[in-house]
C-alpha cells in the first residue's frame, strides 16, 4: 500500500510538471523552426532545424541591448535594494520606534496600488527630474516594490539571529559598522541570497513601468519583442526565441539559490 | 507558535528613536517614488483636466461620478470573479503540489527549479507564450483541443477566452503557492510525523491536525500575494486577449488604462484608482486580521508551546 501511495503520488507530481514544461516547450520548439515551418503544419518539434532566429537577434543591435538594458536596470535596482534594505531591516528587526508599525505596512501597502494609473505620474515624475530614458529611473520606480518586499525577507532572517551575538560584539568593542559588515552580514548570507532572488525575479518580470519609462537608450527587451509585429504579420520564430532568451537568466538565479529557497518562500519567517 | 515568537520577539525590541537614521534612505528612496505619484493621482482626482494649463477644481464629483459608473462595476465584478476563481484553484492545488513534491535529493533540487521557472518569465511573455500555445492553428493546447472535437477558439468565444486567462494565471502562479507550502511543510519536525505514525493517524489526519496547521503562516503570504496580484492583472490577459472578445476578459486596471490613456479621462480614472487601492488595501487588511485575531483566540485556548 505504501509503494502504491508513493508512485501515485510521483505521478501526480509528474503530471503538474508536465503542465508546467508544455508551454514553455512549445516556445523552445517554435524558436527553433523557420516561419513556414510554424504556420505550414503542427510538428512536435522542428523538423527543418534552424538557428536563424537567434542569430536575428545576436547580430542585430536593437535586439541584444534590450537584454543589455533589462540587466543593466535590474543589477542597478538589485544593489540600491540592498544598500538601503539591509539597516531598515536591521532597524525593524531590533528597535522599537516611533511609527515602526504604520511604516511597516505603509511600505506593504506600496505592492497594493495599481501601477494601470500611476504611470503617468511616474512618467512626469521623472520626466521632470531628468531621467526619462535612463536605467536609472526604471531602478528607482522598480525600488517601489522590491524594497518592501527586501525588508519584509530581510527583516524575518534578521529576527532570527540571537540578539546576543550583538551585544557580545558591542561589548567587545565594535563600533556599529564594523558589527555590521563584519559579523552581521555574513551571518544572515542566505537570507541576502534570497533576497537577491526575490528582487531580481520581480524587477526582472515587470513591463509597465519599465516600458513607460524608457523609449530608446534604455528600453527593456520585453518592450522590444512588440516589435516583432510588422507589416507582414507576426515574425513568430524570433518571437519565441526572444521570449526562450529571457527565460535564461530567470534559470540561471534560481540555480544559484536551490538550496536556500525552501526557506526562502516561507520568506524567513516558518 | 507564532503568536507567541512574534510578542517574545516585539518584548526583546529595545526602544530607540535613533533607529530612524538606519530606516530614513529607504524612507526617502520609497516615499519619491511612492508619496509624489499617488499625490498627483489625488491631484487628478480632484480636477478636470482639458490640457496641461487648463484644469478646473471639481471637488468629489469624479468620485460621484465613477461609483455610479455601469462599466466599472461590471469591470469590479469581473475582477472579483477572477481573483475569487484564481484563489479557489491555486490555493488547494498549490497545497496538492507542496505535498507530492520530492523531499530529498537531486529530484527535489531539480523539481524546485522547475516550479520555479513560470514565476521567472516576465509577464509579457507569459501572455505570448500562452497565446501561441492556445491558438487553434499553431498551438499545441488549442490544436488539440480542436483536433478532440472540443469547439475551442480563444479569440472569439467569450467563455474559452476567460478560461484560458484562467489557465494561465494557475500555470503562472501555482508555483509560487507550492513552493511556500513547500517551505512550511520543510520546517515540521520529524517527530511530529513519528508520533502520528505510533498513533497509526491515517493520512488525512496527518494532514488535517499535522500539515495544515503549520501551514497557516505560510498560506496567509499566498494568500496576500495572489488576492494582490490578481486583483492587479494587466499585462497577461492584455497580451493574450486584449480583453476581449467583448469585454469579457477586460479587468479592473485593463479599463483604468482604457480611461486614462485612451479616451483621456484622467479625473474619473484617477479617482476610480484611489477606490480600487482602498479597496485592495481594505480586503488584505481584513483578512489579515481576522487571521490574526484567529491566532490570537488560538493561542489563548492552547497557551503551550
Amino acid at each position: 500500500m505504501a509503494t502504491n501511495m508513493i508512485s501515485k503520488r510521483n505521478l501526480g507530481m509528474f503530471m503538474y510538471l508536465i503542465f508546467v514544461l508544455l508551454p514553455i516547450y512549445w516556445l523552445l520548439n517554435m524558436s527553433f523552426k523557420t516561419n513556414d515551418e510554424i504556420l505550414g503544419q503542427l510538428t512536435l518539434w522542428p523538423t527543418d532545424f534552424t538557428l536563424n532566429n537567434y542569430i536575428t537577434i545576436f547580430t542585430d543591435a536593437s535586439w541584444y541591448m534590450g537584454y543589455v538594458n533589462s540587466m543593466t536596470y535590474v543589477a542597478m535596482n538589485l544593489v540600491i535594494t540592498l544598500l538601503v534594505s539591509l539597516p531598515a531591516a536591521y532597524a525593524f528587526s531590533r528597535y522599537k520606534f516611533v511609527g515602526d508599525k504604520h511604516l511597516f505596512f505603509w511600505l506593504l501597502s506600496n505592492r497594493m496600488a495599481p501601477p494601470a494609473v500611476f504611470l503617468l505620474p511616474f512618467f512626469q515624475l521623472y520626466s521632470s527630474v531628468g531621467l526619462f530614458d535612463t536605467h536609472l529611473a526604471v531602478a528607482l520606480a522598480h525600488c517601489l516594490f522590491t524594497v518592501p518586499l527586501a525588508v519584509w525577507i530581510l527583516e524575518g532572517f534578521m529576527s532570527g539571529v540571537p540578539k546576543e551575538i550583538d551585544e557580545t560584539a558591542y561589548i567587545d568593542g565594535y563600533s556599529f559598522g564594523h558589527f555590521f559588515i563584519k559579523i552581521f552580514i555574513p551571518m544572515i548570507s542566505s537570507g541576502i541570497g534570497v533576497t537577491a532572488f526575490f528582487t531580481f525575479m520581480f524587477s526582472w518580470v515587470e513591463l509597465l513601468l519599465a516600458r513607460t519609462l524608457t523609449s530608446v537608450d534604455a528600453k527593456p527587451i520585453s518592450a522590444i519583442m512588440t516589435r516583432t509585429v510588422g507589416a507582414t504579420g507576426i515574425d513568430w520564430g524570433v518571437l519565441a526565441a526572444a521570449g526562450v532568451l529571457t527565460i535564461i537568466p530567470g534559470i540561471l538565479v534560481v540555480w544559484f539559490v536551490r538550496n536556500h529557497v525552501a526557506k526562502g518562500f516561507a520568506l524567513g519567517r516558518v | 507558535m507564532t503568536g507567541a515568537k512574534v510578542w517574545k520577539r516585539t518584548m526583546n525590541k529595545i526602544p530607540n528613536n535613533k533607529a530612524w537614521w538606519l530606516v530614513l534612505p529607504m524612507f526617502l528612496l520609497v516615499a519619491f517614488s511612492a508619496i509624489i505619484p499617488l499625490m498627483t493621482v489625488v491631484n487628478y482626482s480632484l480636477q478636470d483636466i482639458f490640457d496641461q494649463n487648463t484644469a478646473y477644481f471639481v471637488g468629489v464629483e469624479w468620485y460621484q461620478e465613477v461609483l455610479r459608473d455601469t462599466r466599472l462595476h461590471d469591470s469590479l465584478l469581473r475582477q472579483f470573479g477572477f481573483s475569487l476563481s484564481v484563489l479557489l484553484i491555486e490555493i488547494p492545488l498549490g497545497i496538492a503540489v507542496a505535498l507530492m513534491m520530492p523531499t530529498r535529493g537531486w529530484q527535489a533540487s531539480a523539481v524546485l527549479i522547475l516550479l520555479a521557472l513560470p514565476l521567472l518569465i516576465p509577464w509579457n511573455v507569459v501572455g505570448t507564450i500562452w497565446q501561441v500555445f492556445a491558438r487553434g492553428d499553431i498551438g499545441l493546447f488549442g490544436w488539440t483541443l480542436n483536433n478532440l472535437g472540443v469547439d475551442y477558439n480563444y479569440t472569439s468565444n467569450s467563455l474559452d477566452a476567460w478560461l484560458t486567462v484562467l489557465l494561465m494565471d494557475v500555470w503562472h502562479w501555482t508555483s509560487l503557492v507550492a513552493l511556500l507550502c513547500y517551505s512550511g511543510l520543510r520546517a515540521i519536525p520529524d517527530a511530529y510525523y513519528q508520533a502520528a505514525k505510533i498513533d497509526r493517524a491515517s493520512p488525512w489526519a496527518v494532514f488535517r491536525y499535522i500539515q495544515l496547521p503549520r501551514l497557516k503562516n505560510v498560506l496567509v503570504i499566498g494568500v496576500l500575494l495572489r488576492f494582490m496580484d490578481s486583483f492587479m492583472i494587466y499585462t497577461e490577459p492584455f497580451v493574450l486577449t486584449g480583453g476581449g472578445p467583448g469585454t469579457s476578459t477586460t479587468f479592473l486596471s485593463q479599463t483604468l488604462t482604457q480611461m486614462a490613456i485612451g479616451q483621456f479621462d484622467i479625473g474619473p480614472a484617477a479617482a476610480f484608482s484611489l477606490v480600487y487601492f482602498l479597496i485592495v488595501l481594505l480586503v488584505s487588511w481584513v483578512f489579515f486580521t481576522t487571521i490574526t485575531h484567529m491566532e490570537k483566540s488560538d493561542n489563548g485556548n492552547k497557551h503551550d508551546k
